[in-house]
């Protein structure tokens, strides 16, 4: 890795999800030299993980695809994978980073000829599909992984598994004795682009999320709805495997509440909306959608999408929050208790499989940021102290749906690439 | 009593919500509740009662001021806190139904004969005697309001609980014989006076 060139004229991008790789992209082909830093072993963030894509219900597959092209197509950006930003010292428009990697214990001559996959039996928690499956710990993250390397799982390091795993590679790419590295980078200016992560559902007692296994959040929803994930496509319920047709949605999991997130996370309501064309594109007719909310918050452009649902006849609305949660011991269905505020009538319904539209908390607080920052009071990037060129962008900066994560990433580019001409003029470089 | 009520109304006019915000504990926070349901949904009376603290905040915001202060909603409240702990605005549910109960109460429109209210009065009465609550005077109070025939009928469905609370010293019945009381007396009537004074000045409660 002691190839990676730097000076005070480049952009440091954190985060390889849509947010980062827009960045990076953006600068690049305006000729700036980028190094985007993506702590897992692949580009492409949560997005890479949804089944489709709102509004137009396309798959994320082609937005993908066309930012990976633009990455391999543009020698300024330079991607280390499986690395982190540990601390960024200096100053606007001199600026080091220490960056972290993890080894991968596989190297560049890797083909993806999934050989050693075939060869070990060990498996860990897929962490690309939340968890809700085991894959093998020699592995491809996902079919549109980028770099399209394998990765080994460092649980199988020291195990006879290994040693397999490399027998059975041809092309001389695994390599057992990589170490962590540590890399010093010279950037004249950072974007922060680290994104979401989901709110811990089980902080959210009444729901039961963890203790009753017909109770899970919308991410692992979309991994049930999408051909890739554990099911198959298939919406399966955890309990018993049994199709799930009645199927809840409970709004603000998690988000404007004192007590969790303060913040509305803004995409949760077109999410839900979205899954319920998962629940008719699955059972049509026979598929039954209830959408439990306070009120329901289709983002800017979108209220003709959820005028569309709501004439859906499979679809019902029910304007309340959920109060809690009970099961039904014999059939393991979750039973929502809750008062209707049109009419303050109480319920008690029972559903196959309740789905929390889950609150999005940034990934990084902005307080474990390793530079001087400035956070709002959910931990969302705001701006850097002083007058520091460091950008937030994206998910990193609040709640935000892809197409808003491009905007904003994209107006960050900019605010980097004024920082690094200036210095570039300064230097006489310009 | 009711010139107080008359008073609240001539003051306030048609903005009930204000008059819950100056004059009932906590009241300021009513405007703060976005209709979510929770408490209602959490709250462990809910199927008993007719307005659910959620009914009762839209109510008030919506000038329903009769229908709130005579409701014996808030009278049902057993401050459990399940509302508090799930409120996503962080109410203090629990402190405002006390505190309409309370409001409703001193302006002498509060429900006659609600089971809760008429404890509370003699709760009080009893307490202010002496400055301690007799708990045998209270409890034989209690038994008897709706008169002897009744009284005794609780009493004796109660008989097993009163018994073991004598067996395990919880009750003394020689405290029937007059009881015990503060050694100051008059010191406590006076700061019970004081405190009440200062309450009516807060709440625009004066004379
Ligand atoms: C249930 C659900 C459904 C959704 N559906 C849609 C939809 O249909 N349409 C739509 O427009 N939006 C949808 N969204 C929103 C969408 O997921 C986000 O807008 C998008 O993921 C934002 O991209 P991002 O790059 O900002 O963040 P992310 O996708 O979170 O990417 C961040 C990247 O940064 C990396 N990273 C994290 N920490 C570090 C670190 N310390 N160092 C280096 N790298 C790090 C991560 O590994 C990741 O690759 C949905 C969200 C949810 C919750
Ligand atoms: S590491 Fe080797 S065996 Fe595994 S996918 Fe890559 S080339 Fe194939
Ligand atoms: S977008 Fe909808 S579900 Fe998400 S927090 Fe806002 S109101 Fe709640
Ligand atoms: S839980 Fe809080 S915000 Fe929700 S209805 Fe009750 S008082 Fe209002
Ligand atoms: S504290 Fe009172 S209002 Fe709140 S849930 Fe308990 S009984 Fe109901």
């Amino acid at each position: 890795m002691a190839d990676v060139v730097a000076t005070n004229e480049t952009i440091l991008v954190v985060g390889g999800g849509i947010s980062g790789m827009t960045a990076a992209l953006e600068a690049a082909e305006c000729g700036k030299q980028v190094v985007l830093v993506e702590k897992s072993p692949t580009l492409g963030g949560r997005t890479a993980l949804l089944y489709r894509y709102f509004p137009k219900l396309c798959h994320p597959v082609c937005g993908l695809e066309i930012n990976l092209r633009r990455i391999r197509g543009n020698r300024n950006v330079r991607v280390i994978t499986m690395a982190e930003v540990t601390a960024i010292e200096g100053r606007r428009g001199d600026y080091t980073a220490t960056v972290k990697i993890a080894p991968r214990y596989v190297n560049e001559n890797c083909t993806a000829c999934g050989a050693c996959a075939e060869a070990v039996s060990a498996e860990f928690p897929n962490p690309f599909n939340y968890h809700l499956n085991a894959t093998r710990a020699a592995y491809l993250p996902h079919a549109m992984a980028y770099p399209q390397r394998y990765v080994l799982d460092p649980s199988l390091i020291g195990t006879p598994d290994a040693e397999k795993a490399r027998a059975a590679c041809k092309y001389d790419a695994i390599d057992l004795e990589m170490a962590e590295e540590t890399l010093q980078l010279k950037a004249g200016a950072v974007i922060w682009a680290t994104g979401w992560q989901p709110y811990d559902a089980a902080r959210i007692q009444p729901y039961g999320y963890g203790r009753f296994p017909n109770v899970i959040t919308s991410v692992e929803f979309e991994r049930l709805a999408d051909p890739h994930g554990p099911t198959g496509g298939k919406l399966l319920r955890p309990s018993d495997g049994k199709e799930a047709r009645n199927v809840a949605f409970i709004q603000c999991a998690g988000s404007r509440d004192e007590n969790h997130l303060r913040h509305c996370s803004r995409i949760c309501c077109m999410a839900s909306l979205k899954q319920t064309h998962y629940v008719r594109e699955a059972h049509g007719d026979e598929g039954r959608s209830t959408i439990y909310y306070i009120d329901i918050r289709a983002i800017d452009r979108f209220e003709d999408f959820y005028q569309k649902v709501q004439k859906d006849p499979t679809v019902k609305f029910i304007k309340s929050k959920v109060a809690r949660i009970a099961e039904d011991a014999q059939t393991g269905h979750p039973i929502l208790h809750g008062v209707d505020t049109e009419g303050y009538h109480r319920y008690a319904n029972e559903h196959d499989l309740v789905v929390l539209a889950i609150g999005m908390a940034p990934s990084v607080p902005a307080g474990d940021v390793p530079a001087e920052v400035i956070g709002d009071s959910s931990g969302f990037l705001e701006a850097a102290a002083g007058d520091g060129a460091i950008f937030g962008a994206g998910c990193a900066t609040s709640a935000l749906d892809v197409n808003r994560s491009v905007q904003n990433a994209t107006a960050a580019a900019l605010r980097a690439i004024q920082v690094v001409n200036k210095v570039a003029r300064a230097e006489g470089t310009a | 009593m009711s010139d107080l009520n008359t008073q609240a109304v001539e003051r306030y006019r048609n903005n009930f919500l204000k008059e819950v915000e100056e004059n009932v504990e906590e009241g300021h926070w009513v405007k703060m509740c976005m209709q979510c349901g929770v408490c209602s949904g959490s709250c462990p009376f809910g199927p008993h009662w007719e307005h659910p603290p959620q009914e009762i905040f839209m109510m008030i915001r919506a000038g329903k001021r009769d229908e709130v202060l005579a409701s014996d909603s808030m009278w049902m409240c057993t401050s459990c806190y399940n509302c508090i702990v799930r409120c996503p605005r962080k109410l203090p549910i629990t402190h405002i139904m006390h505190g309409l109960a309370n409001y409703a109460h001193r302006l002498g429109i509060a429900p006659k004969g609600q089971p809760t209210r008429e404890f509370a009065k003699l709760f009080w009465d009893n307490m202010m005697k002496k400055g301690r609550v007799n708990e045998m005077k209270l409890t034989i109070g209690h038994y008897f309001r709706n008169g002897i025939g009744a009284g005794i009928k609780e009493a004796m469905a109660m008989k097993d609980v009163g018994l073991g609370m004598l067996k395990a010293k919880r009750l003394n019945p020689m405290e029937l014989a007059g009881g015990h009381g503060l050694k100051d007396l008059k010191g406590f009537h006076a700061m019970v006076a004081k405190a009440k004074e200062i309450e009516d000045r807060k709440k625009g409660f004066v004379k």
